[in-house]
């Protein structure tokens, strides 16, 4: 009894020894499928890096948005490793908020890259973070109904098409809606769609002089574009639609299109969620033959902020999960369809890949025809496709949201919201010293 | 004639009161029923029978830990509420039993701390516990909702002390009862219903503060509304799983103001009628 007593103090005191010289890092995350993944196999992570402890903390995106911010404005200290998005990496280098990453080791590879992912996650040529997946958005579409629609989906279809193919799918009767898009206002939410469907109609939230252009005919196009498009053939209450309820909408069989996220092919492709799994096709977003279509990126991303006083462990960490062996690791435990997508080049090269995710090449397609840099037919100040990288854009983008997804539901005319989105827009950039 | 009319107006009174209840109970019955049904039975559509899976529940432990959070609920609302009534007891005594002109204007001020929408002192505040090492601390966090819900309670025990005959302390006082032992023995024992449901109503609003307990966490501190707070997903459908975690995290509260009814009501209604 006396010696089961000291082994066990003994064990416990090494432990307690181990503890103390281990070095905690706490990482910041959304709850997002491949996240949620990462946290289970960090395991793989640990063994190679015994004297590095892991914390997460996982919370709602907006909340995540809005603590990480908080706390790297203040130089908090509280985390080692944020996930942010292709829309801070910009503000928050240049604000000198972020560490960059030079030494994520030699093995790292970071020519391999997406390059348009690259382009929206680098300052001045310099890697900010370092993302973890990547997505466009394009066409899912209803193979059937296409069929019995006596229609083909072109492999990069226009506006026009979508429009003829949602009036003949639509069958309100048997609870079929032609085409399901974005109506929930928010700038991550139908300003997301609405910006990048904005880019293929020639439209842009300023001009060179950052001048708002919503009174410009492009923007009248697209927004009276949209909102006869989902009046005539949207689901009812489409502008309380985000991207889960149109998930639920498709996965249950009751849209023939969804322009949406590329990350949502692997959910409604499950038997296991989606009652269409078989039935569903993968096209570019269209365009209206301006040279732009109407997709856009974004990449979750791994950052490093300037106040940690554990860089080096934190680049260890950052390194390891957006590695290619990384990507390795996910494929031997959970299978090549479950491997975070859109990050590196060499993944769509892979057969095995290919085999898994037959929306990859889609995917990839669908990736590099966006340019963050030139995002539109028209020159513009800024950098982004379906947002402006800006500190103003989340507070404007909202409210905009807000004054498109009334027109939407019919409680203003497209005309009273563009004017309204205007004297908005002119509001917010006088008062950031953009205009005067 | 004038019994019948009593009669059917009674029905109708608790058939309304049942409508009304059901209706307010609802949606946190229809995120229980939610839980035990699979991802793919959640997005449906409406349905009152779930299938019974409890892969929901083994998913939640599985990926958040759910005893940690518990337990940090639990130190942080009872901390807070026993320190608030520390500081609120002998705060509500002095102003029922010895008020002075300003009395009215120092309790309309207190309350009118809760009127300022929390966001505007974010900042401040973080910086304070930045410089003060309390963030993510348990310390901080109960000093933090204790603080918020002060002027509930303050005003909770004024308005139940304002009831209790001040014959009586005066009686002790002449017995040569100190001030100390006038609160604790004379006092404390005649307000205790009015303790009881200032207590538990304290302990219910600092378990479903979801403002600083979110913003002033990270992992040491966190309590359940962060818990639930990282199930939430604008990307990707997880609707039973954030139902299952929405059920664990109200369960206690619920179970505790279950049995606590009769000692709620009777201390919200304390002196309501006289």
């Amino acid at each position: 009894m006396k010696l089961r007593a000291l082994v066990l103090g003994l064990c416990s005191a090494s432990a307690l020894a181990f503890a103390a010289h281990a070095e905690s890092i706490t990482i910041a995350t959304v709850n997002n499928g491949d996240m949620v993944r990462m946290q289970k196999l960090t395991d793989d992570f640990t063994k190679k890096n015994p004297d590095i402890q892991l914390n997460w903390v996982t919370l709602e995106e907006n909340v995540l948005r809005e603590r990480v911010t908080t706390d790297i404005a203040t130089k908090g200290g509280q985390y080692d490793v944020m996930t942010i998005g292709t829309y801070e990496v910009p503000i928050w280098a240049k604000q000198n908020w972020l560490l960059p990453l030079d030494k994520l080791g030699d093995d790292y590879d970071t020519k391999d890259i997406i390059p348009a992912i690259a382009g929206g996650l680098s300052v001045d040529g310099k890697l900010y973070a370092a993302p973890f997946y990547g997505e466009s958005s394009f066409v899912m579409y209803r193979k059937d109904l296409m069929d019995k629609a006596g229609l083909k989906m072109p492999d990069a279809p226009t506006w026009d098409f979508i429009k003829q193919a949602a009036d003949k799918m639509t069958d309100r009767a048997n609870g079929v809606n032609g085409v399901c898009l974005r109506g929930k206002a928010g700038w991550g939410e139908n300003m997301a769609f609405l910006t990048a469907m904005s880019n293929s109609f020639g439209a842009r939230w300023f001009d060179e002089n950052w001048k708002p252009q919503f009174d410009q005919p492009e923007w009248k196009n697209t927004l009276q574009f949209y909102v006869d498009l989902m009046k005539a053939d949207g689901p009812e209450g489409a502008s309380s639609n985000g991207f889960n309820e149109n998930l639920a909408l498709f996965q249950q069989g009751k849209c023939g299109m969804w322009i949406d996220a590329t990350v949502a092919a692997s959910f409604v492709s499950d038997p296991k969620n989606s009652k269409v799994a078989d039935k569903v096709g993968y096209a570019l977003a269209p365009d209206n033959g301006l040279g732009k279509r109407g997709n856009w990126l974004w990449a979750w991303s791994l950052a490093i902020p300037a106040g940690t006083k554990k860089a080096d462990a934190a680049e260890k960490f950052v390194s390891w999960a957006t590695s290619k062996g990384y990507l390795d690791l996910v494929a031997s435990k959970e299978g090549w369809a479950n491997v975070p997508p859109g990050t590196r080049t060499s993944l769509y090269n892979n057969a095995e890949y290919q085999k898994a995710a037959p929306f990859a090449k889609m995917t990839l397609d669908s990736i590099n025809a966006a340019d963050p840099t030139h995002p539109t037919v028209k020159p513009v100040p800024y950098v982004g496709v379906q947002f402006v990288a800006i500190p103003e854009f989340q507070g404007l983008g909202t409210t905009v949201g807000q004054l498109f997804s009334a027109a939407l539901a019919g409680q203003s005319s497209v005309d009273d919201a563009l004017k309204q989105a205007q004297d908005a827009a002119t509001a917010a950039m006088t008062e950031g010293g953009y205009i005067k | 004639m004038a019994r019948a009319v009593t009669t059917r107006h009674k029905t109708i009174a608790t058939a309304a009161a049942w409508i009304a209840a059901l209706l307010i109970f609802f949606p946190i019955l229809y995120t229980i029923i939610t839980s035990f049904k699979s991802e793919q039975e959640a997005i449906q559509g409406f349905s009152l029978i779930p299938s019974g899976t409890l892969e929901s529940y083994s998913e939640v432990q599985a990926q958040s830990g759910y005893f940690k959070f518990f337990l940090n609920s639990v130190i942080l609302s009872v901390g807070s509420t026993v320190l608030a009534l520390v500081v609120a007891v002998p705060a509500a005594w002095s102003m029922a039993f010895s008020p002075t002109r300003r009395t009215k204007d120092i309790l309309m001020w207190m309350l009118s701390t809760k009127m300022m929408p929390a966001v505007a002192v974010l900042f401040p505040i973080y910086l304070i516990f930045r410089d003060t090492g309390l963030l993510d601390s348990r310390i901080g966090l109960t000093i933090m909702l204790m603080l918020i819900n002060l002027p509930i309670v303050v005003w909770m025990l004024y308005t139940y002390f304002r009831e209790i005959p001040g014959e009586i302390l005066e009686a002790a006082r002449m017995d040569g009862a100190s001030l100390w032992n006038e609160i604790i023995h004379v006092l404390t024992p005649m307000a205790v219903p009015g303790i009881a449901s200032t207590m538990l109503l304290n302990i219910i609003l600092a378990w479903n503060e979801a403002f600083w307990t979110i913003r002033l966490t990270t992992t040491d501190a966190a309590p359940l509304t962060a818990f639930i707070s990282s199930f939430s997903s604008p990307q990707g459908l997880f609707w039973a799983k954030l139902s299952a975690a929405s059920t664990l995290a109200i369960a206690p509260i619920l179970i505790m103001g279950w049995f606590s009814q009769k000692q709620l009501v009777r201390g919200l209604t304390f002196g309501a009628v006289k």
